[in-house]
This record gives C-alpha cells, structure tokens and sequence, in this order.
C-alpha cells in the first residue's frame, strides 16, 4: 500500500479514535512520545519527539501521502518554553518535511478557542475573523502560531493540499478543558453569564478529519456539532448541580487553586463561560460535506464515557 | 492530565446545591403559576394569544441560534408589556407602515436607560399585525456586565456587530438600531428631541442587504430620568460609556423612571440604493436624509403633546 498517513500525537484519545477509523482503509504510521496502549498490530507507532531530527526517517522510511497533525501541546502546566519548543519549532519541522518529501496533503487540527472568547465577538464566527484568542489569554498564542503558520503554508507550498480545521469543544473521552469541566462534580458558573456554547463529539470530529483527508479539499474550515445551547441548559442535560460564582471572586479563587496546583484550569478560561466564542460553520458543510452525526444530548453525555 | 480537586468549600456547596433544589423548584413552580395566572389577568387574553402567534426561529432544543429562550421572552414581554400599556401608556401611530420580511428600525434615542428599545419592541408585539419579535444590537459594553448579558441574550437581543446584523436580516428579522449610540441616550436634560451625530452602519448595511428602513420617533424618553449632566472623567474611570447626575436619584422612588406618557411615531418606509463601500460622504447624504426624516418627525411629536404625564 503506498497511500500511507501520518498522524502526529496518535497515543491522544482523538489520534487513537482516528487511527482506528483510518487503519481499515489505508496504511497508519503514527508519532508519539507517550506508549499506544493495546494499539491494532497493522498500525505502525514511532516514538518519536517531532522535534528530533527522527521524524525525518519516517518521513524517509514510509511512503507518506498524507499528514495529519493532532500532536498540538494544550498542557497549561507545561512551561511555557517547553510549550512554545514543542507546538511551534516541533510543527516548523514537520512543515518542512511536509514540502522536502512533497506529501500532498495536510490537515492541521486548530481549535475554535483560536478566535478567543469576547464580549464584541459576532453571534458565529466566520473563518476570516482574526484570532484573538491570545488577547487575555497569552498561554494560547502558540496553538495561534501553529494555526498562522498552517495558513502561511497555503502560498509557500500550493501544491500541497493543506486544510486546516478549527473544531468548536471537543467532549468525549478526550482529556480537554471543555470534558474536564463538565466533568466536575459541581459545575461553577460566573454569576449573571450563560454564554451560547457550541460543542462537538469526538467521532464527529474524525469524521470531518475524514473528509479533510479527500483529495482536492484545501482551506481553513471551522467545524461544529449540533446546535448551539445555553451552557445551564448543558449543565442540566448532565444532571449535575452547578455554583454560581460572581466573577471577581470567582477569578480570585481560581488564582488560587491554581497557585496551589488544585485546578488544570488557567483563569483566562473562565471568560469561555462569560462570552461567546461560536463559530459559523457553513463552509465545513458546503465543501465538506461535513454534518455532524452524534445529537447533543449524545455529544453532552459522553463526557462520561468510559472515564471513570 | 490530573483530573479537577474541587476544593471541600465548594464540594460543600455543591452539596447544598444538590439539596436545595426540590425546595427550591416548589417555591419557583407556585410562582411561576401564580405569575402566569397575573399576567393573564393583567394584560388579558389578548398577551397570550399574541404569544402564542409570534413567530420564532427554535432549534430543536427549544432556543434560537442567538440565545432566545421563550420561557424568558414570555415574561421579558409581559413586563415590557405592562410598561408599555399601564405605567408609559404608550400612544402608537402609524404601526402599519413596518413592512414585513427583513427591515431596519431606526429610532432616536433617549432616556438614560434603553426603555425606548423595550416599548419599541413592546409595540411590534402588542399593537403589529401580526407580532413580532424586534432584535435590538445592543452595546458591547452591556455584554461585559452580568445578568445584563444573560438577560439581553435570552430575549433575542444581539451585540452590534455587522456580522449579526446581516444573518438576523437573512432570516428576515426586524432589525432596531440607534445609530447615536450611547451618544443618544445619555443626553443632558437641555439637549433633549435634539438627535446627535448618526452612525453610517445602519446605512450601508441597509443597501448592502436591501432592507426597507423604517424611521421612528419616540417622544417621552427623554423626561423619564432627567440628566443635568455627565462625567466625562468618571466615566472613563468606571469604563462606562457615559455617568450622567440624576438628582431624582437621591429622592426615595426616584430610582424609578418618571412615569411620563410615551408616544410612538412609525413612518413611512424609505428605501436606499447605491454602493454600500461609497465614500463616507455619500453615505453621510443617506443618513442625513433619515436623520432628517426623524429630527421632523420628532419636532411634530413635541408640539403635538399638549402634557409630558399624559
């Protein structure tokens, strides 16, 4: 077979879905530093750092036609050199690999939290709107330099079909704020706000990672779920109790609990639950032909999938 | 990634939480029913009927793309409703000239808080046929204050933004727009029926989708809180778009506007053709047609009320 995919950051809980779906249909090699635990035996796994000069004999080694590129660094903990090192000069790398070995195609996962959440932010969010998700919440400007540096691929390298996507929160198994937030026992809110949210299953995003993946799809797509919903009406459908927090000490407590290492949450996240940051999805469901198949009530529920 | 330790404070309240709500619900659910009982008792039968023909845009889960939620609008309504009939006594002139499908309102503004939005809106529910839900494009400044935000969002109030206003157009909403801002509304008691300096937004957004404008004069808001004057540097400090002194404030029940009698002039639609990216100046001819149009139909407003009260 010589239609091989490589997917970085495959040992995720989003790279391992994806991989189980594309490994029937096509060769899998995959890079991760962490362990592929009871991985399907026709997937081939490096343990690679993508900032190791390594990642080059894969490149070398497999007949790669297509990379897709999940291995972006959300660890709010991590340093922010390592953190700025590992998105940033490890994705440098493997751009450059991308144009040496002509693959044809790449699809970047971004993320919707690229546009950031703001008070003046229009209802949905269009693919051209700037990203302003680094604006109060600087720990997140290099996931937007990895989004800038995919687009900037676009012209220095036409003949590669490169799409970027920008999914909305992903919920499912996967280990994010937004899952990890709804998971909480007790939800606290910010007194007198309940933002519109937008929210996406994990196999829904595989799925338009799929369709990424068709030959002649380039562009940047935002990508969302089911209808958008009040975050109480989320917070209801999972039948869990939630505190309302005023916001200023709210924003003091979570200082502290993240001093004290108490909380994976970074104060900036808090204005996800002020204001809106929805997207308009319309392009992913033109040219795509993306719709999502999970229902809200499915997509809301399965942060409880399998956690436990 | 280590999962979240809630702190035993809030495990505490979360417990609290857990236990209140049966209690809780049966409070809210008496109210509720009792509310219910009020507001048809209040505003007759007339309100629920209108309610139940006002056309809304729901999702399947029962709120529109915005954050409209109908259990929200329907009191939001009743209590505009009720300022609109028996505290404001709203006279309304000339509701028959709002086309239906897409149009822009513009209104002038005034009276320190947006209750000329609220009894615009009033209006095209209680006195259109048939009603209608007005989208207001609120300031991006009251999105930033809690439960201002929340309440805006669920009644279908929208930030001012061109993107929101061309998809609320799309689906051939009523569009209300004061294109002076907050320059309009926090206008000093000796400025009052004098509009200031028009925004071009409105216009341009108006040839751009083709959408009729409506031009309104509201008189009456300008009396209910009377502002002597506005700090500019206080305003600035509190990051406010303007802090006006109102000495009512100080009287015990002056927190409450002054029950003076609104009326309301709807006017003939006007249409608008031409580039919507011409010069400012071309533009700024448009608006100072309709900025005209309002400004006389104000002039009329004023001298044709014998009383502010009634």
């Amino acid at each position: 077979m010589s239609d091989g995919v490589l997917i970085t950051g495959i040992c995720g809980r989003l790279g391992k879905h994806l991989a189980r779906v594309l490994h029937r249909e096509r060769r899998v090699v995959g890079v991760d530093r962490r362990a592929f635990v009871d991985k399907p035996k026709d997937i081939e796994h490096q343990k690679v750092d993508i900032r190791r000069k390594k990642l080059k004999d894969v490149f070398r080694g497999g007949d790669i036609k297509a990379v897709v590129h999940l291995g972006v660094m959300h660890d709010p903990r991590a340093s922010a050199a390592e953190h700025h090192s590992w998105n940033v000069a490890g994705f440098t790398k493997l751009l450059e690999y991308v144009a040496q070995f002509r693959v044809p195609k790449l699809v970047v996962l971004s993320s919707a939290n690229v546009y950031g959440p703001q008070a003046g932010n229009p209802q949905f969010l269009a693919e051209e709107s700037p990203l302003l998700g680094g604006q109060n919440f600087s720990d997140i400007r290099d996931l937007i330099e990895v989004d800038m540096l995919a687009q900037s691929f676009f012209w220095k390298l036409p003949e590669t079909e490169t799409v970027i996507l920008r999914p909305v929160h992903i919920l499912g198994s996967v280990h994010n704020a937004a899952s990890n937030f709804l998971r909480l026992g007790t939800i606290p809110t910010v007194m007198g706000y309940d933002p519109m949210v937008q929210v996406i299953h994990e196999t829904d995003v595989v799925s338009a990672i799929r369709l990424a993946l068709k030959p002649g799809v380039r562009g940047i797509f935002n990508v969302s779920g089911p209808e958008p919903l009040p975050l109480s009406r989320i917070i209801k459908m999972l039948g869990r109790s939630s505190v309302p927090v005023p916001y200023s000490l709210g924003k003091a407590l979570l200082r502290r609990l993240w001093q004290f290492r108490l909380t994976t949450f970074p104060v900036p996240e808090l204005d996800h639950i002020r204001f809106v940051c929805m997207v308009d999805d319309q392009r992913a469901r033109r040219v795509l032909g993306f719709h999502p198949k999970k229902s809200i009530a499915e997509t809301v529920l399965s942060v409880d999938d399998g956690v436990w | 990634m280590a999962s979240f330790e809630p702190s035993r404070a809030l495990a505490r309240l979360g417990t609290f939480a857990r236990a209140a709500p049966p209690l809780l619900r049966g409070l809210f659910g008496a109210a509720e029913e009792n509310v219910d009982e009020w507001i048809g008792r209040i505003l007759g039968d007339e309100f629920i009927e209108r309610l139940a023909r006002v056309p809304l845009a729901l999702g399947p889960s029962g709120v529109d793309p915005f954050g409209l939620d109908p259990q929200w609008a329907k009191y939001a309504l009743a209590t505009v409703a009720l300022l609109h009939r028996r505290y404001f006594r709203t006279d309304v002139h000339g509701i028959e000239n709002v086309p239906a499908g897409r149009v822009l309102l513009i209104a002038n503004h005034s009276g320190q808080v947006p209750m000329d939005g609220a009894l615009i809106g009033a209006s095209m529910f209680m006195d259109a046929e048939p009603p209608r839900i007005v989208r207001a494009m609120v300031e991006k400044w009251a999105v930033t204050l809690p439960f201002v935000s929340l309440l805006f969002s669920r009644v279908g109030q929208v930030v001012g933004v061109p993107e929101n206003a061309h998809r609320l157009l799309d689906q051939g909403e009523a569009l209300l727009v004061f294109p002076e801002g907050s320059r309009g509304i926090s206008k000093t008691i000796d400025k009052r029926y004098q509009l200031t300096e028009f925004g071009l937004g409105f216009m341009r957004l108006a040839i751009e989708t083709d959408t009729p404008i409506v031009p309104i004069a509201v008189i009456g808001g300008e009396e209910q809180y009377i502002s002597v004057a506005n700090v500019d540097a206080l305003a600035k400090l509190l990051r406010m778009p303007a802090f006006p002194i109102m000495p009512q404030l100080m009287v015990p029940g002056g927190q409450l506007p002054l029950p003076t009698k609104y009326r309301i002039y709807f006017g003939e639609p006007m249409t608008f053709r031409g580039d919507p990216d011409d010069d400012d100046a071309v533009i700024e001819e448009k608006v100072w047609l309709v900025k005209q149009t309002i400004q006389s139909m104000v002039n009329r407003g004023v001298k044709a009320r014998k009383h502010i009260f009634w």
